[in-house]
């Protein structure tokens, strides 16, 4: 199995606070990995060690087999990065902050108008070349920094929330960018907070919080760990609250919307009940569904928030 | 590292410097209008032969050029969120801070050359020394430029707290360096505080490229810029190094 990126024992703290502590694992080639993680877990820090933008207090990181702390540049040269709070020169226009990465990485002149040209055309920003960034809006300004990072056309691609705060259609363009990449042999190192778009997108997914890293598996299987997570969503005429479906089976009941949540572990029972409940009350049911464990729920249980 | 990766490291830091950091106002105010400004103040309404006063205007002007850039670009690409991008690509601080310096050194040498070849028409100048005073800009520049890299080092992502700092470090040294009060009339601890200052090495060797009225060794005051630039650099590295290692 050929390991793409590897992180080893990495601890990083800032001051009394340990942000990263002994985190290990490997992403293997062409592999699309998930690192999710509530605010503050250690995410950004590790992926800043990664990408040799922090020093580790202790570990090792490699990229494509290059120690990024010993020969830091030729594994940059190896990856593509798109910072959390990295961004691209405002006062240049997308052209030129794409042949300024370019140049960073030792293109030359022919190889940058070919590459920037194939970007704009993927980019969907052929027409806005020639314009200054700084009257781009924050998906376009997004797109450009993806282009920025991948002009080079690197083998792994780090990608920290990439997709915060953007619109649904830039959102929808960058997910299709970075799958074209993925699809081209690329390695994806995606962190993310959004569990839907780990889920959609990673093959793997390694769960740290509190700077530990507490699960590292493929999302379905994470999700089936947690049987106990699946849920009934209905939604009935009247007034329902919920309180008298509660029994050994069910675990808790939430609102949502005009719906109620039921998280059961036995949905065939409660789904049964919830029909007796209808009949006996006289109220109508105005939809009705199970849903499996998500991975949210598993997210939620290995990060300790039992919400 | 090869030498043509650092080498093309520093050059397109350069150029970036160039093409955005120029034109920002900070640049302008500190680097151009503040040197005339005070010329302005302390020449207008005195009696000062204006070839004998030249030498120290010109050591201002390429003091406040070369510095103004190093302090405007990392605070602003800190608070921009550009720095963590440009971190991100395959230079070391060492190359992205020797591009800023080269940015700085330029800026300092054209306006410095334009200055000198404008005055060079309307006043009597007596350049004694060509070689020397090419030397010197490019010492000065290289110096000063280093300093302003220096002053930007602190890890703040508001460009206004280093040019405060930029200012309350760079006043103070015009006025211990023989700009206005020449060497050779300063006396006990104005003299020996003087040496401190690295100003005060560029204003005797342009006193020696031009009218010929140095005080100090020509040899001396060069090693003594090289010294202080090596220093000013080695100093920005460890800033640096300490920042990453802080995170920060």
């Amino acid at each position: 199995m050929a390991v793409s990126v590897k992180a080893d024992g990495l601890c990083k703290s800032f001051g009394d606070v340990t942000a990263v502590d002994d985190v290990s694992f490997h992403v293997k080639k062409g592999e699309f990995f998930g690192f999710l993680g509530p605010n503050g877990a250690g995410k950004t820090t590790t992926i800043r060690m990664l990408t040799g933008l922090i020093t580790p207090d202790s570990g090792r990181a490699t990229i494509e087999g290059i120690d990024s702390r010993k020969d830091p540049l030729h594994a940059k040269m190896k990856m593509g990065v798109i910072p959390e709070f990295g961004n691209i020169y405002v006062d240049l226009t997308a052209e030129e902050n794409l042949y300024l990465a370019g140049k960073f990485y030792g293109m030359s002149k022919v190889e940058r108008e070919k590459r920037t040209s194939e970007i704009l055309e993927i980019l969907q920003l052929k027409g806005r070349e020639k314009d200054k960034v700084r009257t781009f809006s924050k998906g376009m300004k997004q797109r450009v920094n993806i282009g920025c990072a991948i002009i080079h056309e690197p083998p792994v691609l780090f990608l920290d929330e990439p997709t915060s705060g953007l619109d649904v259609q830039s959102r929808r363009l960058v997910v299709r960018i970075v799958k074209e990449l993925k699809e081209k042999g690329s390695t994806i190192f995606l962190t993310t907070h959004n569990i839907q778009e780990a889920n959609e997108l990673c093959e793997r997914v390694g769960i740290i919080h509190k700077g530990k890293l507490v699960a590292i598996d493929r999302p379905e299987r994470l999700r089936n760990t947690f049987d106990k997570t699946q849920s009934v969503e209905v939604s009935l005429e009247g007034d329902f609250d919920g309180s008298d479906m509660c029994n050994e089976h069910v675990n808790k009941v939430l609102r949502s919307g005009d719906k109620m949540i039921i998280y059961t572990d036995d949905p065939d029972v409660t789904v049964k009940e919830l029909v007796t409940y209808a009949r006996d009350k006289d109220v109508k049911i105005v939809s009705l569904r199970t849903c499996g464990p998500s991975l949210e729920e598993a997210f939620l249980r290995l990060t300790g928030d039992k919400r | 590292m090869k030498h043509s990766e650092f080498f093309r490291g520093v050059l397109v830091t350069a150029e970036k410097d160039i093409k955005i950091y120029y034109k920002k106002p900070p640049v302008i105010i500190f680097g151009l209008l503040f040197p005339l400004f005070m010329f302005l103040a302390f020449y207008m309404g005195r009696k000062i032969e204006l070839a004998l006063f030249f030498p120290g205007f010109l050591a201002m002007t390429l003091f406040f050029t070369s510095s103004s850039v190093g302090p405007l670009v990392t605070p602003w690409e800190r608070q921009a969120g550009t720095y963590e991008r440009l971190l991100s690509y395959p230079v070391d601080i060492k190359v992205v801070l020797m591009g800023d310096i080269l940015a700085g050194s330029l800026f300092g040498i054209m306006i410095s050359m334009v200055v000198l070849a404008v005055s060079w028409l309307f006043i009597p100048l007596q350049i004694v020394n060509l070689p020397l005073l090419v030397l010197t800009t490019l010492l000065g520049a290289l110096a000063f430029s280093t300093l302003g890299v220096l002053l930007a080092s602190p890890a703040t992502a508001a460009p206004s707290s280093i040019m405060m700092l930029s200012s309350l470090i760079r006043f103070p040294l015009i006025f211990v360096s023989g700009i206005f009060i020449p060497l050779y009339d300063m006396e006990g601890v104005m003299r020996s505080l003087t040496y401190l200052s690295p100003l005060t090495y560029l204003v005797d060797l342009f006193h020696a490229g031009i009218g010929g009225n140095n005080v100090l060794p020509m040899a001396a005051a060069s090693v003594a810029l090289l010294l202080f630039s090596a220093v000013f650099f080695l100093l920005s590295v460890k800033i640096h190094q300490r920042n990453m290692i802080k995170g920060m």
